[in-house]
């Protein structure tokens, strides 16, 4: 082992300590040539979800529509448009990256984005369909103040949505770079009109399809490559392993967990974040208002949960496949031809160069396009969840008290979108030269500690008071947000603090902000005995009966 | 409305349902995390187990088929709720509601 290959190895490791915490991270990238297949082919998919968009917009008459695309969604449907929603670029490109880096770390770090979906159907899927009809704060404030628990609710969306927002964005600025070999600043804005198109003239309904479109067209191609690559080995894992392990530089080290768990409370507060954390998205949770009732909002989750899983389990197989494709031909795909200066386009185009390697240069230029649909699908169905929170819950219901008639609330929900799409835009562009690895995880980090804890009491917990879930929903953000600011990935990777300077030690703050919220939700509620308290708790039976049975719940098409 | 509201509370297989319900939904979201976490334990204490080998003269490790089988496992679980949600406990569901509409 050369003094190259240790310090090659250290490199790694580093990035691996900062993926774990980061959330798969896409990083700076450079430019690379123009790639014609590439950008035909996505062409080809804006052309046909627009086409969609306009078929969508006949449909699309009611803020109802609008929301829920009318409630008409089935469940297998909504799986795959779930799936759609949580497959991001970042998971597809970094972690299949982060397989091909280090092998058997990539599964452990993929294993922990799929666990939160068991929670989400075994607490709350059915429960949130029952109560709920556009937003979750629907629900959470069901039986509560409506002003202070959905403005709350709304605050916290848009907070969350604008963390995950600025991610894909720049995210999506380095992809197209080096997929598409264009200039960063295009790739903002072709994403950002695109994506308003979607959603302001068709909506839950366009959005839905597009994310349906897009999962079926990743789903299909990582198949595809997954199936590329056995075959080169015969269907057999074992032949893979050993060819992998004889051209990596780490050898049998990749067979085994190295670096990605340093201490164990960071491991399991990392753990805590994405299981709980998913379960309090914005965007995740209006899925379920798109189906008709309880059943289907069930089957939509298991659906979602077997592509979720199916797909890293490809990711997997697809990241090996990248180390022996790829490694004995470094003249193709590297830097100069030379393995020390790492992957052309960097380490987080493995899967796409696995692509070429495997399919050919019509495959690459499919699953480049693939890759950058990816981003614009996600970033349609953020825009919507942080719209409907500005005109459902800010307007209709805390300005306007429910006064409002459903044209006008349309109007109001296309204004928001609007605006948020040009913000989304302006911080693309603002974030352009920052690190904003950290940007996923501390959202996931606000919603288990700020979103999951007040909807999880609130429906499950007859003390619950609206001062309680407030409070404690307000501590969770606070503390989420300003302890994730003292951890090393923001501190010192992102305010340039020096090293060893970080105040919080862990990577994740969720083990404390979420313990914090659940604490504050109960104490406060507790010595809560206001008149108001006294009546939200004798409306907890009639809440309970809905939110089990589904007696009164909102029908399909009633909303 | 109210009325159905009052009966159906007021029905002793109701609470029983709710409870038997929810303890289900517990004990499974218990069986997942105690497979993630456990998965993880495994991997902050023990990385040599799973990096064993899992037989002689082979290249795969034991971490291969358990992190492959955390996800299978967490699939599987999810259907099975579902199914029994899906099934069982919507059909007691609807006779509670349809008993105290009569």
């Amino acid at each position: 082992m050369t003094i190259k290959h240790i310090l090659a190895a250290a490199a790694a490791l580093v990035a691996v300590g900062g993926a774990w915490a980061a959330g798969a991270d896409l990083g700076q990238a450079q430019k690379q040539a123009t790639n014609w297949t590439a950008i035909a082919m996505f062409a080809i998919f804006v052309g046909a979800t627009l086409w969609i968009t306009k078929w969508a917009a006949g449909k699309t008459k009611t803020a109802a529509d609008f929301y829920t695309a009318g409630g008409g969604i089935t469940g297998f449907q909504n799986g795959l448009a779930i799936a759609g929603d949580y497959m991001s670029a970042a998971s597809f490109l970094g972690i299949s990256g982060l397989v091909f880096a280090n092998g058997f770390d990539g599964l452990i770090f993929s294993i922990g984005w799929l666990v939160g979906w068991p929670i989400i159907t075994f607490l709350m899927a059915e429960r949130l369909r029952n109560l709920g009809k556009f937003t979750f704060a629907d629900v959470a404030a069901y039986r509560f103040a409506q002003t202070p628990v959905r403005t709350f609710a709304a605050i916290s969306t848009l907070v969350v949505v604008a963390f995950y927002m600025i991610a894909q964005m720049v995210g999506a600025g380095q992809l197209i770079k080096i997929l598409f070999g264009m200039d960063y600043v295009y790739a903002v804005i072709l994403v950002g009109v695109i994506m308003m198109m979607y959603v302001l003239f068709g909506g839950m309904t366009a959005t839905t399809w597009v994310q349906i479109i897009k999962a079926v067209m990743l789903l299909g191609g990582a198949t595809f490559m997954a199936v590329a690559v056995l075959l080169q080995f015969g269907f057999s894992p074992e032949a893979l392993f050993t060819k992998a392990v004889e051209v990596h530089s780490k050898k049998d080290a990749i067979m085994g967990p190295g670096a990605l768990i340093k201490d164990p409370i960071s491991a399991i507060s990392v753990g805590m974040a994405l299981m709980f954390g998913t379960a309090g998205l914005p965007h995740i949770l209006m899925r379920f208002f798109t189906v008709p009732n309880a059943k289907e909002a069930r089957k939509s989750v298991a659906w979602a949960t077997t592509w979720i899983g199916y797909f890293y389990i490809l990711t997997f197989i697809i990241g090996f496949g990248a180390i022996v494709n790829l490694i004995p031909n470094p003249a193709d795909y590297y830097v100069g031809g030379e393995l020390a200066k790492g992957l052309k386009g960097g380490g987080n185009m493995a899967a796409v160069h696995l692509s070429g390697a495997v399919g050919g240069n019509l495959f690459l230029g499919f699953i480049s396009a693939v890759a950058f649909a990816t981003i614009l699908a996600v970033v349609a169905g953020l825009t919507l969840s942080g719209a409907s929170a500005v005109s459902h819950d800010l307007y209709a219901s805390v300005w306007r008290k429910g006064k409002v008639d459903s044209a006008t609330e349309l109007k109001w929900s296309k204004g928001a979108t609007l605006a948020l799409g040009l913000l989304a835009m302006a911080l693309g562009i603002a974030f352009e030269k920052e690190n904003v690895a950290y940007m996923v995880m501390l959202a996931f980090t606000i919603a288990c500690s700020g979103n999951f804890p007040v909807l999880f009491m609130s429906v499950l917990w007859k003390d619950c008071t609206t001062r309680g879930v407030v409070v404690g929903g307000t501590v969770g953000l606070i503390l989420a947000t300003v302890l994730t600011i003292g951890s090393a990935s923001v501190w010192e990777a992102v305010l340039q603090n020096p090293k060893g300077t970080a105040w919080f030690p862990y990577n994740s703050a969720a083990i404390f902000s979420m313990t914090a919220a659940f604490f504050t939700i109960w104490l406060v509620s507790i010595l809560d005995n206001s008149a108001q308290a006294k009546k939200e708790r004798a409306l907890y039976p009639a809440q309970q009966l809905r939110s089990e049975t589904g007696l009164g719940a909102s029908g399909a098409s009633g909303h | 409305m109210q009325d159905v509201i009052n009966r159906v509370t007021a029905n002793p297989k109701f609470l029983e349902f709710v409870a038997l319900r929810s303890r289900y939904s517990i004990i499974m979201t218990l069986l997942g995390a105690v497979a993630y976490y456990g998965f993880i334990l495994l991997v902050a204490y023990n990385k040599e187990f799973l990096a064993t080998k899992v037989g002689p003269g082979m290249t795969m490790s034991l971490g291969v088929p358990i992190g492959v089988g955390v996800i299978v496992f967490t699939i599987v679980l999810t259907w099975v709720y579902v199914r029994r949600a899906n099934g069982e406990f919507d059909e007691t569901n609807a006779k509670l509601i349809a008993e105290a509409q009569k």
